[in-house]
């Protein structure tokens, strides 16, 4: 009998995942999709115009999806590279001692919080952009360098673990033919573990897509649409988090609509990676 | 170019691009911490904020912290552990355990301002908690709780067949081998997962500012709001407070976060060396 009820216990502990997960997606929907209906979900997603305490206000999203995408492009520029060198250094060259000091070391990249990263941008990176290129400083291109590295930590565990994971057979039938570590590296064992680095980008730019507090204090939140990396600009995330505090009636609605598309956004990266991640290592030679 | 020659090249790049990232995280601490450190003194650390922030310590800030992180590891731990369990012990794969694991990883992935909307909406406004300890601990809570469902299932699952056996072979019913084989030989690998969401708890922004609040008072209730150390430097440096007491104010958030990995990372090292006995 009290076997039987801890057994339930566990199971309801079990579908708490599920419920948050239920419970978060219905209520930021019903808080912000009769918005989108008033307005008309075109209207919102290409509107240029965001005025939402002007008579009549206006709720277009699209510089917010502009900067977005700005940002989230340029933090994987930065970020892929740089990420997936960290983890083929971390698998094929890093002597065991400098290994054990860098897997920590990355998780506390991973642990620095974003508002201190922000601030880094805000009053380090930001000054140095405005002396070497023009341009107000906070800009596009400050979120994004910043950014990338933000994500690092994300992009370096699952590509290292995708790397990891690549068959000793195929690392030693590649060495075997002759080729130099490098050629087996960039010719077989990069490729094989390809689903997995590309399930880490994706997540990694889930992450810079998501990013709020240290975007605010760095992108400089110009409504306008930037034209050049070294404008300012506003994410979807951004404007939530600067207007959320003081907004009320329709205004916190479109707030919460510009959360809805968000969500949108994360969930079906989400579901991508999930789909990469599942694809085994030797899909077409283990069959 | 010769292939030696290339290998020599992209070695060369793979080296510089790890140096970079040691080299990074070594200028964002150090920078924090060389401006932070000659502000910090006892008073910091034990005053209360006055004009704004701009004088006096932080006080406030880290017991809000402190409080919003164990409110938060209270809720998440019994639920992420509990669920662990059933995921390994009371069921099989199925379809119902797969779409469990696909909530939690899609939960992972929801960014903080998400949790900050849903908190703002569900806990504070329509549970009328209002901005305070209550509702910012359980935003947080449901947050981090992917991160100790999966370290338990992983540590669960390292735990040899043959203590599952033995137990059962001694009479003992599923619930009492969990408790007496499975958990205390997994204990360590489900610390860590607590810790590292204690840190996560700690750096986390946007999904408190909207649901625990800004107040700079001491709590008295887990009704009250608070301020935690990672939004009072947030409003210090976005609302040009003072710069010096950012910096201070960031080096104690940093510390606190490099105290927490270090905790964690020494518990792995020994985690590790228990798996290499045991295997």
């Amino acid at each position: 009998m009290k076997e039987r009820g801890i057994g339930i216990l566990l199971l309801l502990a079990a579908l708490g995942a599920l419920i948050a997960l239920g419970l978060i997606t219905y209520f930021i929907f019903q808080a912000g999709v009769p918005l989108i209906a008033r307005v008309g979900l075109w209207e919102f997603l290409s509107g240029m115009r965001w005025n939402p305490t002007s008579k009549p206000p206006q709720f277009g999203i699209l510089p917010m999806i502009v900067g977005s995408l700005w940002l989230t492009v340029g933090a994987l520029v930065i970020g892929v590279p740089l990420g997936l060198a960290v983890a083929v250094f971390m698998v094929e060259l890093a002597p065991p001692q400098l290994a054990m000091v860098m897997r920590p070391a990355i998780q506390l990249l991973a642990g620095i919080p974003s508002v201190i990263y922000g601030f880094i941008g805000l009053t380090l990176l930001a000054p140095l952009v405005r002396a070497a290129f023009g341009g107000p400083g906070l800009s596009v291109l400050t979120g994004a360098i910043i950014l990338g590295f933000m994500i690092l930590p994300t992009i370096i565990a699952i590509s290292e673990d995708a790397i990891r994971a690549v068959p000793l057979a195929i690392r030693e039938g590649a060495l075997a033919l002759g080729s130099s570590h490098w050629q087996a590296i960039s010719g077989v064992i990069l490729p094989t573990a390809r689903s997995g680095i590309i399930a880490g980008v994706i997540l990694g730019m889930g992450r810079a897509l998501g990013e709020t507090m240290a975007v605010i204090m760095m992108i400089g939140n110009s409504l306008d649409i930037p034209t050049s990396p070294l404008q300012p600009a506003t994410t979807l995330t951004s404007n939530i988090g600067l207007e959320l505090a003081y907004a009320s009636g329709p205004h916190r609605e479109a707030l919460f609509a510009t959360g809805v598309v968000l969500f949108i956004f994360i969930m079906i990266l989400n579901a991508l990676a999930t789909t990469f991640v599942r694809r085994p290592v030797l899909s077409r030679s283990s069959t | 170019m010769s292939s030696a020659r290339v290998q020599r090249l992209a070695f060369g790049c793979i080296w510089a691009a790890a140096i970079l990232t040691i080299g990074v995280l070594a200028l964002i601490i150090g920078l924090i911490v060389w401006r932070g450190l000659p502000s910090i003194s006892w008073e910091f650390l034990t005053g209360s904020p006055e004009n704004l922030g701009r004088d006096g310590g932080i006080l406030p800030t880290i017991i809000g912290t402190m409080v919003l992180g164990l409110v938060a590891l209270l809720i998440a731990t019994p639920l992420g552990i509990g669920s662990a369990i059933y995921l390994t012990e009371y069921t099989y794969e199925s379809r119902f355990t797969r779409a469990i694991r696909f909530c939690t990883e899609s939960l992972a992935g929801v960014p903080s301002i998400i949790f900050g909307l849903f908190g703002f909406i569900f806990f504070v406004t329509y549970l009328q908690m209002g901005w305070s300890i209550l509702a910012g601990g359980l935003t947080l809570a449901l947050m981090v709780l992917p991160t100790i469902i999966r370290t338990s299932e992983e540590a669960i699952r390292t735990v040899p067949q043959s203590y599952r056996d033995v137990s059962y072979s001694l009479g003992a019913t599923r619930w009492k081998m969990v408790t007496t084989a499975v958990l205390p030989s997994a204990l360590p690998g489900i610390v860590t997962g607590v810790i590292l969401s204690f840190g996560r708890a700690v750096s986390e922004t946007a999904a408190v500012i909207f649901t625990a609040g800004t107040a700079l008072n001491v709590p008295t209730s887990i009704f009250s709001p608070v301020r935690t150390m990672a939004v009072h430097f947030y409003i210090l440096a976005v609302e040009g407070i003072s710069l010096e007491k950012a910096y201070a104010t960031g080096t104690v958030l940093i510390v606190t976060v490099l105290l927490i990995n270090v905790i964690a990372s020494s518990l792995i090292t020994r985690l590790v060396r228990q798996r290499v006995r045991r295997s």
